[in-house]
C-alpha cells in the first residue's frame, strides 16, 4: 500500500510535465493543424530562461575574503549581495520562481516569431513536411543553446525554503517514512494550476470559445466569418508559454541540458496520441496517467516479473492504444483516425 | 529496366569504384570517409524505397541499422570473421524485425505511422540499453574479444581478430571496395524495383490509396513489402558499419539517427533514384569538412579582414563548424524543406530547365 | 433475364435516424439501373450497402456475379469486392494524379491479371507486352491515347472522368457502379460522358447502377429507374413511365417545397 502510494507520488511530477507539454502540443495541433516537432525545444528554451536568469542574478565580483586572515584570499560575491545584502541573497535564492515572470513574455515572443516566421507557411503543407521543418528548427534551437551554454547539465536549485522533503506519508496517516521532495509536490500543483488556468481561459473567454470552435470544426468557423487565422498566432504563443513554464519549473527536478527537450518531445507525442489527437482533456489525463504508469513500472517488484518494462511501458501503451483505439482515450471519433 | 537505366547503373558503378582515385581532389580521399559515403548512401537508398516510393515517413529506421550491427557482431563472435555470413544474417534478421514492426505500424498511416515507428525504435533503443545488455553489452557497446568462440575459424586467428573476406583483410580501401560493391548492387536493385510493376504499385499507393483499393489492389502487402525491403537495406548498412569497425553501440539506434537518414533523403530528393545517395554524400562530406574546422582555421580563412571584423566573423562562423556542425545541418534542413522540398535533384532540374529556356530564348531571338 | 444483384428488406439506422427503410431491389443483368431521388433520400447509404461498405441492420444483399446461388459482400474490404467484378466510379473522379495516363491505365490491367497483390519486383513494368497493349487499348477506347504521357493531375474534370471509366473498364467488370458520374461537370462534359457511357454500353455488356441527380443523364442512359425517397423505394419502372409518375414528381417537388 505504502509502496503504491509512493509510486503514485513519484509519477505525479513527471506526469505534470508530460501533461503541460502535451497540452501545448494539442493546442497547436488542434487549432492550427500543425504537427510541431519543435515543441520539445520550447520546453528546453523555458528551462534555459531560468538558467539565464540565474546567470544574470548571480553575476559576481571578486572581493577580499575577510574570514581568512593569515593570507590574502578572495571570493566571488554576487553584485546583488553586495548591493542589497540579505535581500539580494534572497533574490538569487528565488531565481526559479522569479524566472516564471520573465518566461511569460519571452516565450510569447518566441511563439510569435516562430508562428509568423515559419509555422504559418506550413499550414497548407503536408504533415510530413511540417514534421521535417519543425524537426530542423528543433535541431537549430538546441544547437544554439548548446553553443552558448555548453553541453553539460546546469543545476538550477529551488529556493532554500522548499529544498527539503515533505512528510507526505504522515499527512495521510501512513508511515512517516514516506517523504517527497517539496519541489516536486509544488511542480505537480503548479501543473495542475496551469492546466486549470488554460481550461478556464478557453471556457470563459470569447477568444477561448473561438479557439474551441476552431478545434471542433475549422471550416465552419471560417465560414461564419471569424478570421481564425489571426487568432492562430495567439494560440501558438499561449502554447509556447505553457510549455516554457513547464520547462522553468522542471529545472530544479532535472538540471537542464540542451537536449532535454528532445527527450520530452518524443514522450509528449506519445502522450498526445494516447490521449487523443486534438483532445485537451485527453492530453492532460494521458500525461498524468503515463507519468504514473511509468513510475509503477519502475518498481522493483514489477521489474522482477517483467524486466525492462520501465524502459518501454509508455511506448508499449501507445502502440496498443493506436491499434485498439486509434482515436485515443478521449479523442473524438473521426479526428485523424486513419 | 531500359537502356538508360543500365547506363545509369554502369556510370554510378564506375563513379563509385573510381572514387579513391579522384576523391582526393575535393579533400575526401580517406578510406574512412569513403566507407561512410557507401554505407550511408546504401542506408538512404533503402530508406527512399519506403519514404520516397510510398510516401510513408518512418522515424524509426535507425532501429534496423542497430539490429543489423548487433547481428553482424554476433556472427563475428560466434561463427567466423568472414564478412559474408555477417552481412547475410544481418539483412535477414533486420528483415524479420521489419516484418514484425511493419505489420503493426502499417495498420495506421500518416503521422500515426511516423509516431508508431518512432515508438518502436525507442523501445528497441531503450531495451538495448537495459534488459538486453547480455546481447548488446549496454552502454559499452558490443566488441570482439579474444575469447569469442567463433566456431568456424577460431583456430586460425590469434589475439584480437579482424574482419576479413576469405583471408583478405577489410580495413582501409579493401573495406571501402567491399561496401562499394554492396552499394552498387543495392542501387541496381532499387532501380529495378522502381521500374517494375511492384514499383509502379508503390507509386500508386503514394498517389491515391482509395483508387488503389477500388481497383482491386490490396495496399497492405505492397506497403509491408516496401517496409521490409527498406528495413533490410538499413540492416545491411548496419552490418557494413561493424564490418569496417567491429563495435556496435545502442546510440546508432537513437531517433536522431533516424532523423539523419530522413534528412539525407530530403536533401538529395525524395523519390528520386540518385537523390538519397547524393544527400548522404553531401551530409557526410560536409560533416567531415566542417567538423575539422576550428578557430585557428577560421582565423586563417578570414585573415584578410581587418582585425575586429575578423573577430566577429570568426566567432559567428565558429557557431556553425566544428562541434557546431549540427547547427549547420539543422539550418540546411529547414532551408531545404521550406524552399526546395524536392531536394538537390529538384534543384538540378530547375537549373536545367532554366538553361533550356534561356537557350530557347536565345535561338528565338537569333531567328528574328 | 437473370439478376446480378438482389436487395431484400434492407434497413439502416444512423443513431435513430432511418436512412433506409425496408428497401427491396433487383438489378437485372445487362440493365442500366438508375437510382434517383431528392437530396438526403439515402442514395449514398444505399450505394454503400450495395458494395458492402456499410452493413445494413437487417436484410440481405446478394451478388450473383460469380456464383449462381449468390454471395454476400458484407464486411469484405474494397479490394476484395472489386476483385469479384464490381468497379466503382466516384462523384469526384479518383485517379492517380501523380502518374501518367498510361501508368494509370496499366495499374487496373495488372490488378486484373495478377490479383490483389503480386510481388513482381524484377521484370520491368514494360517487359510484359500484354499489359502495355491492354492499357493502350482502353486509353484509345475513351479517346485519351494521345495524352498518354501527360500526368493525369493536369487533366480537366471531364477527362479525369474518362480516365476513371477507362480504368474501370480495363478490369472487365461485371457490375459498374456510378456515383453521380456527371456531378460538377459543365454541360459539354456531361454530354461527352453520356456519349461515352452509351458507347461503352454498345460495345460491352456491363450491368450498370447509376446514382444520379441529373434527369437528363438518367433518361439518356437508364433502362430502368427506381425512385428513392426518405429511405423508401417509392416507384420503379421504365424511364418513360417514371417521367410522368405523380409520386415521383411529388417526391421531387415536395422535397423542393420543404
Amino acid at each position: 500500500m505504502e509502496a503504491v502510494f509512493l509510486q503514485l507520488l513519484n509519477g505525479l511530477d513527471k506526469g505534470g510535465a508530460y501533461a503541460l507539454i502535451a497540452l501545448g502540443l494539442t493546442l497547436i495541433f488542434g487549432t492550427l493543424g500543425v504537427v510541431n516537432f519543435a515543441h520539445g525545444a520550447l520546453f528546453m528554451l523555458g528551462s534555459f530562461c531560468a538558467v539565464s536568469l540565474q546567470k544574470v542574478l548571480s553575476m559576481s565580483m571578486k572581493v577580499r575574503d575577510e574570514s581568512v586572515t593569515f593570507f590574502e584570499a578572495y571570493k566571488e560575491v554576487p553584485y546583488l549581495e553586495i548591493w542589497f545584502g540579505d535581500a539580494g541573497k534572497a533574490l538569487i535564492d528565488w531565481t526559479v520562481p522569479l524566472a516564471l515572470l520573465i518566461t511569460i513574455p519571452i516565450m510569447l515572443g518566441v511563439g510569435y516569431v516562430m508562428e509568423r516566421g515559419l509555422i504559418q507557411r506550413f499550414y497548407k503543407r503536408t504533415h510530413a513536411e511540417q514534421i521535417l521543418v519543425t524537426f530542423g528548427l528543433a535541431i537549430v534551437l538546441q544547437e544554439l543553446v548548446k553553443a552558448y551554454f555548453g553541453a553539460n547539465p546546469i543545476p538550477t536549485p529551488a529556493p532554500e525554503i522548499v529544498s527539503g522533503s515533505a512528510h507526505v506519508g504522515a499527512w495521510f496517516g501512513l508511515s512517516d517514512a514516506i517523504v517527497y521532495p517539496w519541489w516536486r509536490l509544488i511542480y505537480f500543483l503548479f501543473a495542475f494550476a496551469v492546466v486549470g488556468a488554460v481550461f478556464a481561459f478557453l471556457q470563459l473567454t470569447t477568444f477561448g470559445m473561438v479557439v474551441r470552435a476552431g478545434m471542433a470544426d475549422r471550416e465552419t468557423v471560417g465560414l461564419i466569418g471569424i478570421d481564425i487565422d489571426k487568432k492562430f498566432t495567439t494560440v501558438f504563443g499561449l502554447a509556447a508559454v505553457v510549455t516554457g513554464l513547464a520547462g522553468v519549473m522542471y529545472t530544479p527536478v532535472l538540471p537542464p541540458d540542451y537536449h532535454i527537450g528532445m527527450e520530452f518531445l518524443v514522450l509528449s507525442f506519445v502522450v498526445v496520441v494516447v490521449g487523443g489527437m486534438g483532445s485537451l482533456p485527453g492530453a492532460v489525463a494521458a500525461g498524468f496517467l503515463l507519468g504514473i504508469l511509468q513510475s509503477f513500472a519502475s518498481m522493483t517488484e514489477i521489474k522482477s516479473i517483467l524486466p525492462g518494462i520501465d524502459q518501454i511501458i509508455i511506448y508499449l501503451v501507445a502502440v496498443i492504444i493506436l491499434l485498439v483505439r486509434p482515436r485515443g482515450l478521449l479523442g473524438r471519433e473521426g479526428v485523424m483516425e486513419d | 529496366m531500359n537502356m538508360k537505366d543500365n547506363i545509369l547503373v554502369l556510370i554510378f558503378g564506375a563513379v563509385i569504384l573510381t572514387m579513391p582515385l579522384w576523391a582526393g581532389i575535393v579533400g575526401a580521399g580517406y578510406p574512412d570517409l569513403l566507407q561512410k559515403f557507401a554505407i550511408f548512401g546504401l542506408f538512404a537508398i533503402g530508406f527512399n524505397i519506403l519514404f520516397g516510393f510510398t510516401g510513408y515517413l518512418s522515424f524509426g529506421h535507425a532501429a534496423f541499422l542497430g539490429i543489423g550491427s548487433y547481428t553482424a557482431m554476433w556472427s563475428f563472435k560466434l561463427l567466423t570473421m568472414n564478412a559474408i555470413p555477417a552481412v547475410l544474417f544481418a539483412t535477414a534478421v533486420s528483415g524479420l524485425f521489419a516484418l514484425a514492426i511493419g505489420f503493426v505500424a502499417l495498420r495506421r498511416s500518416g503521422i500515426y505511422f511516423s509516431i508508431l515507428t518512432l515508438a518502436f525504435a525507442q523501445m528497441c533503443y531503450n531495451m538495448a540499453y537495459s534488459v538486453l545488455t547480455p546481447i548488446t553489452n549496454g552502454e559499452t557497446g558490443l566488441t570482439l574479444t579474444a575469447t569469442d568462440p567463433r566456431i568456424l575459424d577460431a583456430a586460425t586467428t590469434e589475439g584480437l581478430p579482424s574482419t576479413e573476406l576469405f583471408g583478405m583483410g577489410l580495413s582501409g580501401y579493401n573495406g571501402f571496395y567491399f561496401c562499394a560493391i554492396i552499394l552498387i548492387i543495392g542501387f541496381y536493385i532499387s532501380v529495378r524495383l522502381y521500374r517494375s510493376s511492384f514499383g509502379l504499385m508503390l507509386l500508386a499507393v503514394k498517389s491515391n490509396q482509395n483508387r488503389m483499393k477500388y481497383t482491386g489492389l490490396n495496399t497492405k502487402p505492397y506497403l509491408l513489402s516496401a517496409f521490409v525491403i527498406s528495413g533490410m537495406y538499413a540492416g545491411l548498412a548496419g552490418a557494413l558499419m561493424v564490418v569496417i569497425d567491429p563495435l556496435a553501440g545502442a546510440e546508432r539506434m537513437q531517433w536522431t539517427a533516424s532523423g539523419e537518414v530522413v534528412l539525407m533523403t530530403i536533401l538529395g530528393g525524395v523519390g528520386t533514384l540518385l537523390g538519397p545517395f547524393i544527400g548522404a554524400i553531401v551530409i557526410k562530406y560536409f560533416e567531415n569538412i566542417f567538423s575539422a574546422f576550428n578557430d585557428a582555421v577560421l582565423n586563417q580563412v578570414f585573415g584578410f579582414l581587418p582585425d575586429f571584423i575578423q573577430g566577429i566573423w570568426v566567432s559567428f562562423a565558429s557557431l556553425f563548424v566544428g562541434k557546431g556542425w549540427h547547427l549547420t545541418l539543422g539550418v540546411l534542413f529547414m532551408l531545404i524543406v521550406i524552399f526546395l522540398p524536392g531536394g538537390a535533384m529538384e534543384g538540378f532540374r530547375r537549373i536545367a530547365a532554366k538553361f533550356k529556356k534561356e537557350k530557347e530564348a536565345h535561338s528565338a531571338g537569333g531567328a528574328e | 433475364m437473370s439478376s446480378i444483384l438482389t436487395v431484400e428488406g434492407v434497413n439502416k439506422n444512423f443513431s435513430g435516424l432511418k436512412a433506409l427503410d425496408d428497401v427491396n431491389l433487383v438489378v437485372e443483368e445487362g440493365s442500366v439501373h438508375a437510382i434517383i431521388g431528392p437530396n438526403g433520400a439515402g442514395k449514398s447509404t444505399f450505394l454503400n450497402c450495395l458494395v458492402g461498405r456499410l452493413v445494413p441492420d437487417t436484410g440481405t444483399v446478394l451478388y450473383y456475379g460469380n456464383k449462381p446461388e449468390g454471395e454476400t459482400l458484407f464486411g469484405l474490404p474494397p479490394h476484395a469486392i472489386n476483385q469479384k467484378g464490381i468497379s466503382r466510379v466516384f462523384q469526384t473522379p479518383e485517379v492517380f494524379e501523380d502518374l501518367t495516363l498510361f501508368e494509370n491505365a496499366m495499374i487496373p490491367v495488372m490488378a486484373h491479371l495478377d490479383g490483389s497483390y503480386r510481388f513482381n519486383s524484377w521484370g520491368g513494368v514494360l517487359s510484359r507486352g500484354e499489359i502495355a497493349d491492354a492499357a493502350e487499348h482502353i486509353l484509345s477506347d475513351v479517346g485519351l491515347l494521345e495524352k498518354r504521357n501527360m500526368h493525369s493531375g493536369s487533366l480537366s474534370r471531364g477527362d479525369k472522368r474518362r480516365l476513371e471509366l477507362a480504368m474501370c473498364l480495363a478490369q472487365d467488370p461485371k457490375l459498374l457502379l456510378l456515383d453521380e458520374p456527371t456531378a460538377g461537370m459543365a454541360r459539354a462534359d456531361t454530354n461527352n460522358t453520356i456519349d461515352l457511357l452509351k458507347k461503352i454500353g454498345e460495345e460491352r455488356k456491363i450491368t450498370k447502377v447509376i446514382i444520379e441527380h441529373d434527369m437528363h443523364v438518367v433518361f439518356s442512359l437508364a433502362t430502368k429507374v427506381s425512385v428513392l425517397a426518405r429511405g423508401h423505394i417509392i416507384a420503379e419502372g421504365a424511364p418513360q413511365e417514371m417521367k410522368g409518375d405523380a409520386r415521383v414528381q411529388e417526391a421531387y417537388l415536395g422535397g423542393a417545397h420543404l
